[in-house]
């Protein structure tokens, strides 16, 4: 089973606003290794080539920050959806 | 100003718990979740050992909505293609109160309706951003232009601790102190679960899983039987994540997992419903950090209070325990009427005579310990690697059993001298 389809059966509201923004200035310059392509449980992070920036489907987030823990560069910030918004785990 | 006595952040366990406690004496508490209801932002394995709280959480979680009485405790190394296993089971499992598989959702949400009764409502869907300051007291929160005063706060904010963090409490976090947990919950009729892991109605299994499911990183797999599915999931270290080369995603792990023949007939024609992930403190006692300050304690994850044993992972009776010992030094500050950082250090105090430091205090080596690839990596390949080869029999003669463990248990790495020094710090934990 895809990730993507796995995403799609958890409930989530989504905020047009997104509550993990970028600094694409750090992401660019101080980071080599780009972690958070791979641990993200959700797979939302992608790099894009053209831009040449990370982009990251914010609609799809689980909320367990791993990726705000592995930006050692700092250059993920992350914070709660306001309430209301985000995933709502119907089992947990 | 109307001034509250206590506001508590978060309608987890250890928020919900400290609530619950501090309902039987006359104060002015309010609880807020940013979720839609108590439980809908949180993830567990996972179980609940009741032993170590039967006595301090009193009538708290009498009636609780348990899903199986764990009767059944299960490890399994794996190899690449091949793993042994111990299946674990006693009458005391059976016949005592000793651990219970729960969904959160259901568990928390029991619990906060439980606590409406005693008259205190859980306010969902409120985030709060920050603080509030007088000097070097924390004396509430906010929440956009919203404003909560209060003499203490309960930072009960999960692992990721905002509050923590913006009290001076939590520094930043160390990639190597966290794990990340990724859970799918794959329904099943309660018949077939009782027939595929040989229990009763009521009854249960916890499973984890060494080695390969990791690809040989830090953590593990699990497996908990809930009434009518399983929870099934990936624990792994995200410092050794982020350490792996080639880099390994994450997500990937749990269809390896799911592909396993030992697991394949277990889950079959399992409809999976919902997938989580959440973070998991992972430092033990050194990855606490300051629990109380001027004005505000923190409880549960936000606190740093879970405990990896290698054999099994608690967290949730921490959370319990914790916010319970949290009201009770409130109790004391209010009686004192002093919220003072050295007013409320009576928390830490009292968590010393607990198994909650006291534990942590024990296993305070193990996160070093377990940081270590004997485990994860050497053990799960090379044990079942040996078990298959005294248990094959091939076309020629057999060879005598003791050959074949001295010459693999060499070979393999298990008689290195490096294994043994392994071995032999054992007895440091």
């Amino acid at each position: 089973m895809k990730i993507e389809e796995k995403l799609a059966l958890d409930a989530f509201k989504t905020d047009n606003e997104s509550h993990i923004t970028i600094n694409h200035e750090i992401c660019r310059k101080r980071c080599k290794v780009k972690y958070c392509l791979f641990v993200c449980p959700g797979h939302l992070y992608t790099y894009n080539e053209e831009r040449d920036e990370m982009v990251v489907e914010h609609a799809g987030c689980l909320e367990c920050g791993t990726c705000k823990i592995a930006c050692v560069e700092g250059a993920i910030n992350w914070v709660y959806p306001k309430g209301e918004f985000g995933v709502q785990y119907r089992l947990g | 100003m109307e001034k509250n006595d206590v506001v508590i952040v978060g309608g987890g366990l250890s928020g919900l718990a400290c609530a619950y406690k501090l309902a039987e004496k006359d104060l002015q508490v309010i609880v807020v979740e940013r979720g839609d209801f108590p439980g809908s932002k949180n993830v567990t394995g996972g179980r609940l050992y009741m032993m170590p709280i039967t006595e301090i959480a009193g009538d708290m979680l009498d009636g609780a909505p348990f899903e199986r009485k764990v009767v059944r405790e299960r490890w399994s190394l794996l190899g690449e293609e091949n793993s042994v296993s111990i299946d674990l089971t006693s009458e005391n499992f059976r016949k005592k109160e000793h651990s219970f598989t729960v969904l959160r959702a259901t568990f928390d949400r029991w619990l906060a309706d439980k606590l409406t009764e005693k008259g205190i409502f859980v306010i969902p869907k409120y985030r709060v951003d920050d603080l509030l300051w007088e000097g070097d007291k924390v004396v509430g929160v906010r929440a956009g232009t919203e404003e909560i005063f209060a003499n203490v706060v309960v930072a009960s904010d999960g692992v990721l601790s905002f509050l923590g963090e913006k009290a001076g409490l939590k520094p930043k976090m160390d990639p190597a102190n966290y794990a990340v947990g990724i859970k799918e919950v794959i329904e099943l009729p309660e018949e077939k679960i009782n027939d595929r892991f040989n229990v009763q109605s009521g009854e249960g299994v916890a499973h984890l899983f060494l080695g390969d499911v990791t690809k040989g990183l830090f953590g593990g797999g699990f497996l908990y039987t809930n009434k009518e599915s399983v929870s099934l999931g990936i624990v792994v270290g995200i410092k050794a994540l982020m350490g792996r080369t080639p880099g390994l995603e994450a997500h990937t792990l749990m269809e390896a997992f799911k592909e396993r023949y030992e697991l394949k007939t277990l889950i079959k024609d399992g409809h999976l419903s919902e997938y989580s992930a959440h973070v998991i403190p992972e430092g033990g006692l050194n990855g606490i950090s300051r629990i109380y300050g001027n004005g505000i304690i923190l409880t549960g994850d936000a606190a740093g209070f879970a405990l990896n044993m290698g054999v099994t992972v608690r967290g949730m009776e921490f959370a319990i325990a914790s916010g319970i010992i949290g009201a009770e030094a409130i109790l004391r500050a209010k009686e004192a009427d002093d919220y003072s950082e050295k007013s409320l250090s009576s928390y830490e105090t009292r968590l010393k005579e607990t198994f909650v430091l006291q534990d942590l205090q024990t296993c305070r080596n193990m996160p070093a310990y377990l940081d270590n690839e004997v485990f994860f990596d050497l053990y799960p390949r090379s044990i079942p690697d040996l078990a298959e080869k005294i248990m094959w029999f091939d076309k020629g003669p057999k060879e005598r059993i003791g050959k074949t463990l001295w010459d693999n248990m060499k070979a393999s790495g298990l008689l290195s001298l490096k294994s043994l020094v392994e071995l032999y710090r054992i007895k440091n934990l």
